[in-house]
């Protein structure tokens, strides 16, 4: 995984967007001591709360972030996954399967078949049109557990217990969650990173930059964009789950295509395709969604020109990496 | 399932395509000469109906109402564009995605601040309440019909404006290649101000016109967007032509599917499984028609001559 031993100026590139090695782990350092801290003041369960889920948001944010920052392919619909992956687990829940190590591969499962569904359609199309249909995907996802009337449709399904994990109620203990929590965000990062730097992970990202050329090298650029298409869905899909023991709850607003555009927002705020940004974003979105909503119930009037104000500024990202290169 | 009730649903289907198609319209006009990805379209179609509601309180006079309306989606549509749109045409479509997502955001705030949370309503003009037998025992409301009469008018002049005057020309030229219209001297930032103008002012049309029909409320925008998207992508990007059809097709499958599909179903899977399977796969069929063009026909069922 070192960035220096294997130094081919590729991966020398690369790790120069990927490091600020002290960074990511002052970070998960951070993320992981919140519940702590937070005890001395009195406040364990909402700290640990929000850091959760900044978390898991950010386990999903990491994934868009595979796709949308090495591979360009800008999704509308990346929240789908999230909705299907906390579904899965209510529903099998709602039909008496708690048990994280039957039901969490039963989503991922689902989430893959459904990304690979509705990738191999949408990767048939770039640009603006795969924005449309990413998100017209979405969409038909949201509607489809809307129109589900036996799971709660529009008001969503309570899981009245979080998932048993090996027959152990380990994820009812809170200081036991956040850590099972923190454990999958460090594990999805490191599995992200290593993607990135990987073969796999190049070639996608010089299929970014000139496919026609990563074609004609012999690279099935269609296959390649697809498992990472794939493998962000199933991402996702864990973070939805997640989130659904998280709450408890799961309803078809999780799957909203705001909560798509939200995630991109997280994307973009941290640096588009460096790693630990997408961490970053996420905290630092839920972190300005939880101080301006104390303000002001219309806390969006206030976000939405800043978000205006971010692209129009045009440099990327908390992270401060990439930008300016790629828009020429 | 019987005739009358389905003419009538198709009737429905047809003034929500129409309605789609004045949204689609001006979004795919947009895509096509500027290449600009506006998600805050379908919010230009909210204000038309708040606008509305707003003149009509002061007026009381539906013409006025929808003249006035119509003005200020026009000043609005283009002050934004004044404002942040323009600065975005050069981005990238992430970067376009992401300040009209902010402007979304910003919007459907706003008009709760301006309007209050609540759903407004318009009442239908007197000239046009009433309805029209269709058939012995089944009415139907005529104002519904003056939509699509309306809508069909609007086509017509869209599609002459399009074909036979010099901007026509110009916006078909742009549709095909921007940069090259521009390097023949037209002034490609006048023009793309005149197409955003007239697309606003159709979406803001459509807002106007539906609201009689519709509760008024923040984020009614966002669906009638994503189902525009749709129509433009089964259309085609760039076609009037295309947004056209396939939006009278999307009305039509959207709406006869909700109303039929169950019944279909209940002989194949009995009732209770076609009660439960009927309104999910009603709420995909467009979304599974949008798959099926894009597998047979990648570009859409109509897509604008000579685009790249």
């Amino acid at each position: 995984m070192s960035g220096k031993v294997d130094g081919s100026s590729i991966r020398h590139a690369v790790s120069a967007r990927l490091s600020s090695e002290w960074l990511p782990v002052l970070l998960f350092g951070a993320l992981l001591l919140v519940p702590i801290l937070a005890g001395f003041f009195g406040n364990e369960r909402f700290a640990a709360s929000l850091a959760a889920r900044v978390m898991i948001l950010a386990i999903g944010a990491l994934s868009l972030d595979l796709i949308l920052g090495l591979g360009a392919m800008v999704s509308l619909g990346h929240a789908a996954f999230l909705g299907l992956g906390g579904y899965s687990c209510a529903i099998l829940m709602h039909h008496g399967i708690g048990e994280a190590s039957i039901a969490l591969p039963i989503a991922l499962v689902v989430c893959g078949l459904f990304a690979l569904a509705t990738g191999a359609l949408s990767l048939r199309t770039e640009g603006v049109n795969f924005i449309m249909i990413t998100l017209a995907f979405g969409q038909m996802a949201y509607f489809t557990m809307v129109s589900l009337s036996q799971y709660g449709g529009d008001d969503g399904i309570q899981l009245g217990r979080r998932s048993t994990l090996f027959g152990l109620p380990l994820l009812e203990n809170g200081r036991a969650f956040h850590l099972i929590v923190w454990l999958s965000l460090v594990a999805t990062y490191l599995l992200v990173r290593r993607i990135a730097g990987s073969r796999f992970g190049r070639v996608l990202r010089a299929a970014r930059e000139n496919p026609v050329r990563v074609a004609a090298l012999g690279f099935p650029v269609l296959r390649i964009r697809l498992t990472a298409y794939v493998i962000a869905g199933i991402i996702c899909g864990f973070a939805g789950f997640l989130f659904a023991n998280h709450n408890a709850f799961v309803s078809p607003a999780l799957m909203s295509w705001q909560r798509s555009g939200e995630l991109l927002v997280m994307v973009i705020l941290g640096g588009l395709g460096s790693l630990h940004g997408a961490i970053l974003g996420a905290a630092a979105y839920l972190l300005v969604e939880e101080w301006l909503s104390g303000l002001t119930e219309h806390w969006k009037m206030i976000f939405g020109p800043f978000l205006v104000l971010v692209v129009l500024a045009g440099r990327g990202g908390l992270a401060d990496l990439l930008g300016g290169a790629r828009r020429e | 399932m019987n005739t009358s009730l389905l003419l009538v649903q198709t009737l429905n289907g047809l003034q929500f395509g129409i309605l789609l198609f004045l949204v689609a319209a001006g979004l795919t006009l947009v895509f096509g000469v500027m290449d600009f990805i506006n998600l805050a379209h379908g919010v230009q179609y909210m204000l038309g109906a708040y606008f509305a509601v707003t003149f009509y309180a002061l007026t009381g006079n539906f013409a006025a109402t929808l003249l006035l309306a119509l003005l200020a989606a026009l000043a609005f549509g283009l002050g934004l564009e004044f404002l942040v749109f323009r600065h975005l045409y050069a981005r990238s479509h992430l970067d376009q995605v992401l300040a009209t997502f902010g402007i979304i955001l910003f919007l459907n705030h706003g008009v709760k601040l301006a309007w209050g949370a609540a759903p407004l309503n318009l009442p239908i003009p007197t000239w046009l309440q009433g309805t029209i037998p269709l058939s012995a025992t089944i009415n139907y409301p005529v104002y519904r019909i003056a939509i699509i009469v309306a809508g069909l008018l609007v086509a017509l002049g869209l599609y002459l404006a399009v074909r036979f005057t010099r901007i026509g020309m110009l916006v078909r030229a742009g549709a095909t290649n921007a940069a090259m219209v521009s390097a023949l001297g037209v002034d490609i930032h006048r023009l793309f101000m005149i197409v955003f103008g007239f697309g606003t002012m159709l979406a803001g049309f459509a807002g106007i016109m539906i609201a009689p029909i519709l509760s008024v409320e923040p984020g009614m925008g966002d669906n009638v967007l994503i189902l525009a998207f749709v129509v433009i992508v089964i259309g085609g990007t760039g076609s009037i032509r295309g947004a056209f059809l396939a939006a009278l097709i999307v009305g039509l499958v959207d709406t006869l599917g909700r109303s039929f599909l169950t019944d279909l179903l209940r002989p194949l899977l009995g009732p209770s499984p076609a009660r439960q399977v009927g309104p999910a796969l009603a709420s995909m069929g467009i979304y599974l028609l949008m798959a099926l063009v894009l597998i047979l026909r990648p570009r859409g069922l109509f897509p604008a001559v000579g685009r790249q």
